[in-house]
């Protein structure tokens, strides 16, 4: 390290009531910013874990749909429309829906429940226990184990409910890439299964699940499709429409985003304020130097340094506590809906880079105006 | 005959726009030459710390020129004026001017690191130059643990650490006891002041003009006398 470098490193942790209130400064702002957006992301994560879990290529749904939870029910013709598409290596339907438990204790729960095409079963679960084909069996369903499994009371295979006065048997244990939002547990079984066991209405098809033959295929079947009246969507697509949904048309969007605009401004306020002080406490050493023999640009290369090492440390400690809660909170809430992902890492290291940048700003100015002069008379 | 260390012609300095405009230093000239160490003395706002700057390439002048060792030095671009300073000039300040949170020899040896030089061979060249001055044994201290005498000890080393044939000294003696004030401009003459350096100080304590070889009085921002010291009377 510049030995001009080490004298700024050593001014700035030698003042450890400074260098402390600068680093709890941006450690709040980043523990918090990460903290909110990795909320976020957990729930528009979770918001589009139907999307994620089945994996279909493109979807097909009612150009009305706005999340995957809110179905409406496409008539069966659009099937053999979109099947005779050419580009269409095949297409199957998908149902998505909600139904009501009885468990073996009497007490009711909501379940979403699957059903997958009879014939191929696209979309199908990783196994844990037992064998997919089980699927076939009469009353039979699979049970996801995610954060919700429990509220199932942990059945194994044999467990039986009813749903909706049939008989539910566990037919297997299976896990899936992504837990669903709405802190509800998640049976698959057959598509015509679910037409018999859960009230329908005329037309009874959630999702048309479409694989083209080449990616080349996908513009035209999302032509044909629109010019029939509904709407072809890709995975992503389809999630980020999940996504918009929750981030503009909801609440959540806009409350998650102000949390993180306050955390911010907190450790832009807390962090800049001390940064300023120090340098102005600072401010006669500073003109020694410049006086000594020091150039502007070694004064500013100082100023940087420091900003840049507050920051730095901050941002790492601060990710670190937010880890360390999103895994504790983990252990003890199944439920708890946060992701960091590496778009929140850049966030809220694009939002340190600013502060840093902010603080060091005034400092650099103060720095810069002061005149050798001046400490000479004192 | 001796060589000129400093040489003023007809510096002015004014500060503020009309109508509130002083005119700090009125058309100075003077020569301080290696061997020599100068005193300038006059009242407060006298205008000899605004001359001193000047002379030290730290205020620019409205006019006049400074050659220092013959070099013009408020012709060169400030970056090569700050490295001259840095080479050519030490400075011991009236507040000391030492940095509470690094130790002493760190402080002592801030115009090495300035040059490049590596930090430890710098701070060990710095604890070389407090033994000079009689606080090696104080190196790894922090300033505020020594006394007023010691610190002023620290600010000599310091300005002495890149070995510069000039030494500016602003009121050394203001801060501290009279005897401590002697000693310490004792200790310059008798160990810093040699026929290739030039000691300029500019002080009003009449307590140490015994030490100078002349002495520039100075009342209104203009020399009004030059006096030979007490110790060509000697």
């Amino acid at each position: 390290m510049p030995g001009i470098l080490q004298i700024a490193y050593k001014l700035l942790i030698n003042d450890r009531a400074k260098f402390a209130a600068l680093l709890v400064g941006i450690t709040f702002a980043v523990f918090l910013m990460i903290e909110m957006t990795s909320l976020f992301a957990g729930i528009l994560s979770r918001s589009s874990s139907t999307v994620i879990n089945i994996g279909a290529s493109v979807w097909v749904m009612d150009p009305a749909v706005q999340t995957v939870a809110n179905t409406i029910p496409l008539p069966d013709y659009v099937l053999d429309e979109v099947r005779s598409i050419p580009g269409v290596k095949y297409a199957v339907p998908l149902y998505s829906g909600a139904a009501l438990l009885k468990l073996r204790d009497g007490t009711y729960q909501a379940a979403n429940v699957i059903g997958l095409d009879d014939t191929s079963l696209f979309g199908r679960p990783q196994m844990l226990a037992g064998n997919i084909e089980d699927i076939y069996a009469e009353n039979a369903f699979i049970a996801i184990k995610d954060s919700e499994f429990y509220k199932l009371e942990n059945p194994a295979v044999g467990t039986e409910f009813e749903l909706n006065d049939h008989r539910g048997v566990i037919v297997g244990i299976a896990r899936v890439a992504s837990s669903a939002l709405f802190g509800v547990p998640t049976l698959y079984t057959t598509y015509n299964r679910c037409l018999q066991y859960i009230p329908n209405t005329r037309f009874t098809m959630s999702y048309l699940l479409v694989e083209p033959k080449t990616a080349a295929d996908v513009a035209t079947i999302k032509a044909r499709v629109a010019a029939r009246g509904y709407l072809a969507l890709t995975r992503d697509e389809f999630v980020q429409q999940i996504s918009n949904f929750y981030m503009y048309h909801t609440g959540i969007g806009t409350n998650m985003m102000l949390m993180t605009l306050i955390s911010f401004i907190v450790g832009l306020s807390i962090s800049g304020q001390t940064f300023y002080t120090f340098i102005l406490e600072n401010i006669d050493k500073f003109g020694a130097l410049k006086a000594i023999g020091a150039k502007g640009r070694e004064l500013v290369s100082m100023i940087l340094f420091q900003a840049t090492f507050v920051a730095l440390t901050g941002y790492g400690i601060g990710v670190g506590l937010c880890a360390a809660l999103i895994w504790l909170a983990r252990t003890h809430l199944p439920d708890y809906a946060a992701m960091i992902t590496f778009g929140n890492l850049a966030t809220a290291f694009v939002m340190v880079v600013i502060i840093a940048a902010v603080s060091s700003y005034f400092g650099v100015r103060r720095v810069l105006s002061i005149e050798p002069f001046d400490i000479f008379r004192g | 005959m001796a060589k000129a260390a400093i040489e003023a012609v007809g510096i002015n300095k004014w500060f503020g726009v009309e109508p509130v405009r002083t005119h700090a230093v009125k058309d100075v000239s003077f020569v301080a030459n290696f061997g020599e160490m100068l005193y300038v003395v006059g009242p407060s706002g006298s205008g000899k710390t605004t001359m001193l700057s000047m002379i030290s390439g730290i205020l620019r002048p409205t006019s006049g020129t400074v050659k220092v060792e013959d070099a013009d030095i408020w012709s060169l671009s400030s970056d090569a004026l700050a490295e001259f300073r840095l080479k050519h000039i030490g400075f011991v300040f009236q507040d000391y001017h030492l940095f509470p949170r690094l130790t002493t020899a760190e402080n002592v040896a801030i115009p090495l690191i300035l040059q490049h030089r590596e930090w430890t061979a710098a701070v060990k060249d710095a604890e070389r130059n407090l033994e000079i001055v009689g606080l090696k044994d104080r190196a790894q201290l922090a300033p505020v643990k020594l006394s007023g005498g010691e610190q002023q000890r620290v600010a000599i080393a310091r300005a002495i650490a890149s070995r510069p044939d000039i030494l500016i000294f602003d009121e050394p003696t203001a801060s501290l006891d009279g005897d401590t004030g002697r000693n310490i401009v004792h200790f310059v003459r008798e160990q810093l002041l040699t026929d290739q350096r030039c000691i300029v100080i500019v002080t009003h304590d009449s307590r140490i003009y015994e030490f100078a070889d002349r002495i520039i009085r100075m009342e209104d921002g203009r020399v009004t006398g030059v006096d030979r010291s007490q110790l060509d009377a000697q």
